[in-house]
């Protein structure tokens, strides 16, 4: 829209990241027992599916979460936070919510696949938009 | 002929010399016109004009505004930010200028100014209390901890100015109100109030800086505190608004802040349901609801009070509805753009200005015809903010 300095600034850090994968990769075979077939799951959403996940983590998640997902009324969402727990309760709080909390379920929005790659990319590092 | 036409050419070149030559002087401009839009994604501010619905000038490296809000010095030069990663900014209108920046928590949820304009307050989540300082100089006046139950603290939410340089606020994990007096702030006097309902979210004080109100969001209710008479305790009203039926998923927390009292009523956002609910301020019952297109996120009146304007959480964040305070009723649905996060009214409300995060734009429309006036250009812009508030108790 008319930024375009900004954006490459953040593209890169997005590369930065991703080179990094291996090892994140590794700490989730440890926790999941899977990361060819998470790999695989991340590679087969279209990317502009990908995208408009990435801004609803980073815009809407991010109103309790925080932009940065250091945290706000809803707690921090770095891999540091998540990365002692098992994914499949990382994405059944996405898909459910929590009983109790704030944190609302959004299987209206989501399939149960694109979930799970929202959970993989908090892991690794959640990527920045590139809009 | 000759000479009439030299005095001729003088004659316009003294007047005109100004133009050509450039004044030494600076153009004069005053600030009650102006405000800021913040860029959340940017760590930018927008300055603005009202009078001319244009864009002044941007002022960059704020950090993090992804939750940011303003509020502004009594002579509305000074826009102070609060950031979402504790940055405190002081943005000097007239100059366009960042005149002072520090950082002074790990994540903050907003601030407030005190009555006599020589404090400003920010409540943190983290680490969770409020913090005092200068508004000259940004220097750390008072430190007050919210320390709960055995040592914890807690987020702190909704604050807001009370005459006396009194700040009040809500304990989002303690379920108390807060009411800090810092006329001396070398020694703070606190006074608390307990079991004020579940999990409160956020706060406002009526015009008058007399009544505070805390949303809950643990349940159906709002605490109500008269502080002019504090010894008789916080009040429930509204309770019971959901009738024991399930709340809806929330999928944004709405905001109080930016009241919506007029004409005698109180218009709320109903927490997990499509409803603005109606109370009278004598005596704080509810008085009706009015059905809406989502979630209310922000219910604010036209300064006149003769309309309620309310937008909505995901996924009806595109809408904008009108409620006319005379019958009640919904007179207008507006479509702005993608995701619209906050509005302001200009000083005497003839018009609103919309932000439209995903649009990345700034509506504006006359509130009497509906007509749209501008749009301007702002990258994912949130919150607006008019320096009209300097002068408004609890903005």
């Amino acid at each position: 829209m008319g930024f375009p300095d900004k954006q490459r600034g953040r593209r890169s850090i997005f590369f930065g990241k991703a080179v990094g994968l291996g090892s994140a990769a590794l700490i989730l075979g440890g926790v999941n027992g899977g990361p060819l077939a998470l790999a695989e799951d991340a590679a087969s959403l279209a990317p502009e599916r990908a995208r408009e996940l990435v801004r609803m983590v980073r815009q809407d998640c991010g109103s309790c979460h925080g932009l940065t997902l250091r945290g706000g009324l809803g707690p921090a969402l770095l891999p540091e936070n998540l990365s002692a727990r098992p994914l499949p309760a990382l994405k059944y709080t996405i898909l459910f919510g929590r009983p109790g909390t704030a944190m609302p379920p959004w299987q209206p929005f989501m399939t149960e696949a694109e979930a799970e790659w929202i959970v993989v990319q908090l892991l690794r590092g959640f990527p920045e938009e590139s809009q | 002929m000759k000479p009439p036409k030299a005095g001729l050419f003088w004659g316009w070149l003294f007047v005109l010399w100004p133009l050509l030559v450039g004044s030494a002087e600076p153009t004069l401009r005053a600030t009650g016109d102006l405000g800021v839009i913040v860029e959340r994604g940017a760590g930018r501010v927008v300055i603005v004009n009202t009078s001319s619905n244009s864009v002044v000038q941007r002022v960059e490296g704020l950090g993090d505004l992804s939750h940011a809000s303003v509020v502004f010095s009594r002579d509305q030069r000074y826009a102070y930010v609060f950031g979402r990663d504790g940055g405190l900014s002081k943005i000097d209108l007239l100059r366009g200028v960042l005149d002072k920046r520090i950082v002074q928590g790990g994540n903050s949820i907003g601030g407030a100014i005190s009555q006599n304009g020589k404090l400003v307050a920010v409540a943190n989540y983290e680490p969770g209390g409020l913090k005092v300082f200068s508004a000259d100089t940004l220097e750390l006046v008072a430190d007050i901890p919210a320390t709960y139950g055995d040592g914890k603290l807690s987020k702190v939410v909704g604050i807001a100015d009370l005459p006396g340089d009194r700040f009040i606020y809500s304990l989002f994990d303690a379920d108390q109100i807060w009411v800090a007096d810092v006329r001396d702030p070398k020694a703070p006097k606190v006074e608390k109030f307990s079991n004020i309902g579940k999990s409160p979210y956020d706060g406002l004080v009526t015009p008058s800086g007399r009544y505070y109100l805390a949303g809950l969001f643990g349940e159906d209710g709002i605490a109500l505190l008269d502080t002019w008479q504090p010894q008789q305790g916080v009040q429930r009203i509204l309770a019971n608004y959901g009738q024991g039926e399930e709340k809806l998923p929330v999928y944004k927390m709405p905001h109080l802040r930016g009241w919506a009292v007029a004409g005698g009523k109180v218009y709320l956002p109903a927490i997990g349901r499509h409803e603005v609910l109606v109370a009278d301020t004598l005596g704080w019952k509810e008085t009706g609801r009015i059905a809406v297109r989502g979630q209310p996120v922000f219910v604010v009146a036209r300064p006149d009070g003769r309309q309620v304007w309310v937008n909505f959480a995901f996924p009806d964040n595109g809408f904008v509805q009108v409620i006319d305070t005379l019958t009640g009723q919904i007179v207008q649905t507006l479509e702005p753009g993608k995701a619209v996060l906050h509005l302001e009214f200009t000083p005497r409300g003839e018009a609103v200005w919309i932000s439209a995060r995903d649009d990345n734009k700034v509506v504006v429309y006359d509130t009497a015809s509906f007509a749209k006036l501008a749009e301007l250009s702002v990258e994912s812009p949130s919150g607006i903010f008019f320096t009209a508030r300097a002068h408004r108790i609890g903005f």
